[in-house]
């Protein structure tokens, strides 16, 4: 029974800061994705817990423990790496049994448990093969194995799939999910997809740049982004973001008849009148504006609010996207369903907003928070 | 002439050539201007491998081969006289001479002080300058600076270290009698030192090249496994090493069997026989200039061959075996 905290972790490398005052509480059981791009400071975040890298301040800890200065093999943590470190020149049973045999279990208990382990991932057949000898799929779930054989109080998981092809790694991502909620481990998993996130996380902590976005569940992080960077990176193709002006529009007359507010975001030849609820948030604010929209928002209509040029047309079967740019520029796509008809590259085409107010993400166009609250 | 040229050519092509079908393939056509050009290439290859053939086929090839020509013959021990055909006559007794037998334990000896030393120092300065520090790169520059310090100073460096009146010894305060270098029990020793310096450099570098082959994963995965730092040395680093300290086992050995500079120039030619550093190469050496008996150098000289051969051919087959390491 465990659970990790960061308070106010900073690391620096040099002169880098690599992770900036991280404040962050994986609850018992949890599991918790560390998103963001490459350099975002999300490994090294993990690394800490590991004890791979020094906590330059703050204090991190598992359970009650403060474990800055715990050496790693007394941490209790498991670690799965993204190119898995087996251990070359041991068989696959000797690889799940070293972390046992380092803590001085009995013989006939190490035969048991690596055998359980084994059988629990699919490798009974595979104990006397070096690595070498395995397929990626296979080494990954050794790795997985030496990491679930002694039962830690943590698993710390670096990335595990992104060397696994598709179809794998979609295979492997339900099976991780699946052994988590059975051994409820306590996990920490890092990665930089956001599908894995979304799929996989209890809840998701987005980070950039050493610092945290955002920690929620992942609906809730995909319909209130707490800013534009979150908006963005969340969801495929992530949220358009257009920026514009928060201006005064409508008639009385005209928010009784279609139930929409007097607010409105203006930018270059389209202005986007905001629902009643939405803009009543957001009054006030601005007045220069981005505005969020997700693609599955929009839709092409005669009388859509936003002009736009068809640029690019993406069949993917079951959807189409269709990437627009603005006239002052802005890129902006428009998830149709594959009846929708189809625009032809080059054609003027108008966007039109659902009128559901949770389509609208307003965020500060000067530091990228969102307007109006995130509950 | 022929009528097909493939070469496209700014050749005038003859009228009405022009209104026939593109020819067919004539057999040995193209693969014919193929194989010209091949022989084309190999030629320049060769012509540009001439320079070293030259030079390994008078330097190398040819006094190698000779050998096998000299060990028929016998020098008689006045000089003057022509030497004579004995065939295979002299291989048993040059061979099984106490002079001999006695060099080649000398040798093995030697190498069995040399070699174990100088991987276990090398490995070891390797993994100190492994670690990521500031300024350790001017360590590995001082560690492997030996690979290019000529015998020669070398010995003359440790001569004088070793001297037993302005030397490093007795300014410590040791002061063996007889000297380090006229000693039969330290001088073997204290030529082995020398070697094992002058060998530590390359061996550090060999060891330094497979250390940052071992994946910094490997060792952490470890770590959080439990493993200490001795467990990790010894159960990971050490095994996923172990061509590499092969390798560079092979390479010292076959290096120690041939020393030569350093015993000439601490120990000297009148003291190598009594003080016990007469190395294999030091007694052909000295079967060949002083005792004048070429064919006898010949066979010492085939019989070292031969060591070294073994020791490669032992190299190769353990490499190849080993290689399914790679992950």
């Amino acid at each position: 029974m465990a659970q990790v905290s960061f308070d106010s972790v900073t690391k620096q490398f040099g002169d880098t800061t690599a992770v900036d005052s991280l404040t962050l509480h994986v609850a018992d059981g949890e599991l918790l994705v560390l998103l963001g791009s490459s350099g975002c400071g999300k490994t090294t975040a993990l690394r800490m817990v590991a004890g791979l890298e020094e906590v330059t301040s703050g204090t991190v800890s598992i359970g009650d423990r403060i474990v800055n200065d715990v050496d790693p093999k007394d941490r209790d943590v498991a670690m799965v790496f993204q190119s898995y470190a087996l251990y070359p020149h041991l068989t696959v049973a000797k690889n799940i049994e070293f972390p046992l045999r380092q803590r001085g279990v009995a013989k006939e208990e190490r035969a048991t448990k690596v055998k359980q382990a084994a059988e629990t991932l699919g490798l009974a057949t595979l104990l006397d093969r070096k690595p070498g000898q395995l397929s990626g799929g296979q080494r990954q779930r050794v790795a997985l194995a030496r990491a679930i054989v002694r039962q830690p109080l943590v698993f710390l998981m670096d990335e595990p799939l992104s060397n696994l092809d598709a179809a794998l790694r979609a295979q492997t991502r339900a099976d991780i999910v699946e052994l988590q909620a059975r051994l409820s481990t306590t996990t920490l998993y890092v990665t930089h997809d956001q599908v894995e996130a979304m799929t996989m996380g209890h809840r998701i902590a987005v980070m950039s740049e050493g610092k945290l976005q955002q920690v929620a569940a992942p609906e809730a992080l995909y319909a209130k982004p707490a800013n534009a960077f979150v908006a963005r990176f969340l969801g495929s193709p992530g949220m358009n973001l257009v920026e514009g002006m928060l201006v005064e529009s409508g008639t009385p007359d005209a928010e009784a008849e279609s139930g929409r507010g007097a607010l409105s975001v203006a930018f270059a030849g389209a202005s986007v009148p905001l629902p009643a609820a939405v803009g009543d948030a957001v009054r006030g604010s601005g007045p220069e504006v981005v505005l969020g929209l997700r693609p599955e928002a929009l839709h092409l209509s005669e009388d859509g609010a936003i002009g736009a040029t068809v640029v690019i047309v993406e069949l993917l079967g079951a959807e189409t996207h269709v990437i627009c740019h603005t006239e002052t520029g802005a890129t902006v796509i428009v998830r149709q369903s594959a009846s929708a008809a189809k625009p032809k590259i080059g054609e003027a085409v108008r966007i039109a907003v659902d009128h559901d107010p949770d389509s609208y993400h307003l965020f500060d166009a000067a530091d990228g928070t969102r307007l109006g609250g995130t509950t | 002439m022929t009528a097909v040229t493939t070469a496209p050519g700014p050749d005038p092509v003859p009228s009405g050539a022009g209104d026939e079908a593109p020819a067919a393939p004539v057999p040995g056509g193209p693969s014919a201007t193929l194989r010209s050009r091949r022989r084309k290439q190999a030629l320049l290859a060769y012509l540009l491998l001439l320079p070293a053939m030259v030079l390994f086929g008078v330097f190398s090839f040819y006094p190698f081969l000779r050998n096998f020509k000299l060990m028929l013959y016998e020098t008689p021990p006045v000089p003057g006289l022509p030497a004579h055909f004995v065939g295979l006559h002299q291989i048993v007794p040059t061979i099984t001479s106490t002079q001999f037998t006695q060099s080649l334990v000398t040798t093995l000896f030697f190498v069995v002080l040399v070699v174990p030393i100088s991987l276990l120092a090398g490995l070891g300065l390797a993994v100190a300058a492994h670690r990521k520090l500031k300024g350790m790169a001017a360590y590995r520059v001082i560690f492997s600076s030996t690979v290019v310090s000529s015998v020669a100073v070398a010995a003359v460096v440790f001569g004088t270290l070793l001297n037993p009146v302005v030397g490093l010894l007795p300014w410590l305060g040791i002061n063996p009698t007889p000297p380090a270098l006229e000693s039969s029990t330290w001088a073997l020793p204290a030529v082995a030192l020398l070697t094992i310096w002058q060998f530590l450099g390359l061996s550090f570098i060999i060891m330094s090249a497979g250390l940052q082959s071992v994946p910094d994963e490997l060792l952490e995965a470890a770590r959080i496994d439990g493993a200490g730092p001795w467990t990790r040395f010894w159960r990971m680093t050490v095994p996923l090493l172990s061509p590499t300290i092969f390798f560079a086992g092979v390479i010292s050995t076959i290096y120690a069997f041939q020393a030569f500079g350093a015993v000439d120039i601490l120990i000297g030619n009148q003291n190598a026989a009594r003080l016990h550093t007469n190395v294999l190469i030091y007694n052909i050496v000295t079967e060949l200039q002083i005792e004048n008996n070429d064919g006898a150098a010949a066979i010492m000289a085939i019989v070292l061959f031969l060591i070294l051969l073994v020791l490669t051919i032992l190299q190769l087959r353990f490499l190849e075996r080993r290689v399914t390491y790679a992950r």
